[in-house]
């Protein structure tokens, strides 16, 4: 009997927390049938939004897969002085606020500020412009891809790496076809989960960008902006592909997972 | 904190009990550990010291890259919130954060967030133990859903539960620029971190313990708070921990549907938002100096709990 009850506390809290409320959303982005979506899913400022995101998450996933596979090398394998501060540095940005995120990189890259003085002197805008969302984004995904690839590193340990080096292979060889291989999984798991942070970021990208239509505007931000322009087709159709891409992540990682645990 | 999902927790928790380890025992004692066994071997085995140079150069530069990219990505700029906060002294500082509209979104930001941890505290080690122990027709669904908040955008959840509790709420519950509202908002994007923090040392756990229990005549309440509790409880803490550092920091999900009504509904990240856009960036470096500051205690007791986990596991 009490099992019943801790199941059917259980449902109705997702239910309510979860499942309505999704599944709401997709019956309202629907409810005039699909060609209002596909219109405003298609409108230029929308095109420009999807755009830009890309634009904005593929070099952070980039930058965030080679620091991560680096700094899990380093933290699996080596032993050096500071090693507990890196290790700890590494989760930092997780537990910081989006906005500080967005304040902190304006108060060094922006215009007033030294660097971002210097750099705009030479023709950089960094602030309101695409290089400060990348920023951003880099970090508020900082350690997604280390952290997924650290533990198989620990696992799978050296020697193979080593009876490479002792067949002749160079580091670089050693490394593009013993270690990657072995990681493949794990790092497939860690950027996929660092694509669905970065094409879904919103605070930190929304101080930087300063939001300004057709030009900095990424997809989320597109969401709040249509929401508060009462363009209610508009917001939920976005939102409704966002979603989509979030539940792509979720069956993908779930795929993935799996494999990592039969390593 | 962000999405940080189990597996990276699981990730910290190796990371963090290899180095403790490393310095009480030898490399020869501990088989499992790399950089030891790395370092006897390049004492003991004849490599050519070539290879040896070659790599603690590589060594020497991956660190200044990692350092230099952390620095220019993470430090210097969050250095920068802390000294522009001090920038008018000690007064100044303290001035910015009991200033009326800062202190009372400060205080609502730290009541909302415990009261989220708590509530993720019973309903998350609930949710897992019936994830883990009960049986019923559609749970892998239900087990897959639980990670949607972590892959939707925050911004994505908080037009969804508008949608639902909003001024249109089909429910007639309209929770739009309330405080409920908020606190709705922080439980459905912190919802996965209790769940997937017991679930693992749940499964774990034996069931025949809870049975012998039930057997020996303990009622349902004692055999939770006799047999399970003891092991759970340092993944239940961790959990909410987390959750509530994701609460304390969290800017997306409360936008919309906190209204930003300064006194009422205004979160510590939302009054920031609008000190930057308002152009009074030092009083939102004081603030924000102060989630900092938060976080930096919840990242240290997070690693504490996980090390007594680890101890007690």
């Amino acid at each position: 009997m009490a099992k019943y009850a801790l199941r059917g506390v259980a449902l109705v809290y997702l239910l309510f927390l979860l499942v309505l409320p999704v599944g709401l959303i997709c019956w309202r982005t629907f409810q005039n049938g699909v060609g209002p979506v596909v219109d405003s899913l298609t409108s230029e400022p929308a095109v420009h939004a999807f755009q830009l995101t890309l634009m904005v998450a593929i070099p952070a996933v980039v930058a965030n897969t080679v620091f991560g596979v680096g700094a899990a090398i380093l933290l699996a394998r080596h032993r050096f002085v500071g090693k507990r501060v890196l290790n700890a540095l590494i989760d930092l940005p997780l537990a910081v606020s989006p906005v500080v995120v967005g304040l902190a990189l304006i108060l060094v890259y922006g215009r007033f500020a030294p660097v971002g003085g210097w750099l705009s002197d030479r023709g950089i805008d960094v602030i309101f412009a695409v290089p400060g969302m990348v920023l951003a984004t880099i970090f508020v995904s900082l350690p997604l891809v280390a952290r997924a690839v650290e533990p198989v590193l620990q696992e799978i340990g050296v020697e193979q790496e080593q009876a490479a080096w002792t067949l002749g292979a160079t580091t670089w060889q050693a490394f593009r076809r013993v270690t990657i291989p072995a990681i493949r999984w794990a790092l497939a798991y860690g950027m996929v989960l660092a694509l669905a942070r970065c094409l879904g970021e919103y605070g930190a990208v929304a101080v930087v960008s300063g939001n300004l239509v057709d030009q900095t505007q990424t997809a989320t931000l597109y969401v709040e902006q249509a929401f508060n322009n009462f363009d209610q087709q508009g917001a939920y159709a976005m939102a409704f592909a966002l979603m989509v891409v979030a539940v792509v992540t979720l069956l993908a990682i779930t795929l993935l997972r799996p494999k990592e645990e039969t390593r | 904190m962000s999405p940080l999902l189990p597996s990276s927790t699981a990730g910290t928790e190796v990371a963090e009990g290899t180095p403790a380890g490393r310095s009480t025992a030898g490399p020869a004692a501990a088989p499992d550990d790399l950089a030891g066994l790395d370092a006897l071997q390049t004492q003991e085995r004849p490599v050519p010291p070539g290879v040896t140079r070659r790599r603690s150069i590589g060594l020497g530069l991956g660190i200044g890259t990692a350092t230099l990219y952390l620095s220019l990505i993470v430090l210097i700029p969050l250095a920068a919130v802390v000294w522009r906060s001090r920038q008018d002294g000690w007064s100044g500082f303290w001035q910015s954060i009991t200033s009326g509209e800062a202190e009372s979104a400060l205080v609502l930001t730290v009541v909302v967030s415990v009261l989220v941890g708590l509530v993720n505290l019973v309903m998350g080690t609930l949710i897992a133990w019936v994830l883990v122990r009960d049986k019923f027709p559609g749970k892998a669904i239900v087990d897959t859903l639980i990670d949607l908040p972590f892959a939707l955008p925050t911004i994505v959840a908080g037009l969804v539960l508008l949608a639902l509790y909003g001024t249109q709420s089909p429910l007639h519950v309209n929770l739009a620029y309330t405080r409920a509202g908020v606190m709705l908002a922080l439980l459905f994007v912190t919802l996965p971190f209790v769940v997937r923090t017991v679930q693992p040392v749940l499964l774990e756990l034996d069931p025949q313990m809870e049975e012998a229990a039930h057997s020996l005549g303990a009622s349902r309440l004692t055999t939770f708070r006799r047999v399970l509790l003891p092991s759970l409880l340092p993944a239940m803490l961790s959990g909410t921990a987390l959750a509530f550092t994701r609460s304390m920091s969290e800017f997306g999900a409360t936008v919309l549907i906190s209204g930003n009504l300064p006194f009422q509904t205004q979160v510590a990240s939302v009054h920031i938002f609008s000190q930057i856009e308002s152009d009074n960036v030092s009083a939102a470096a004081a603030v924000s100096t102060v989630l900092l500051v938060v976080a930096l205690v919840a990242l240290v007791s997070l690693d504490t709990l996980q090390r007594w986990g680890s101890r007690r596991g």
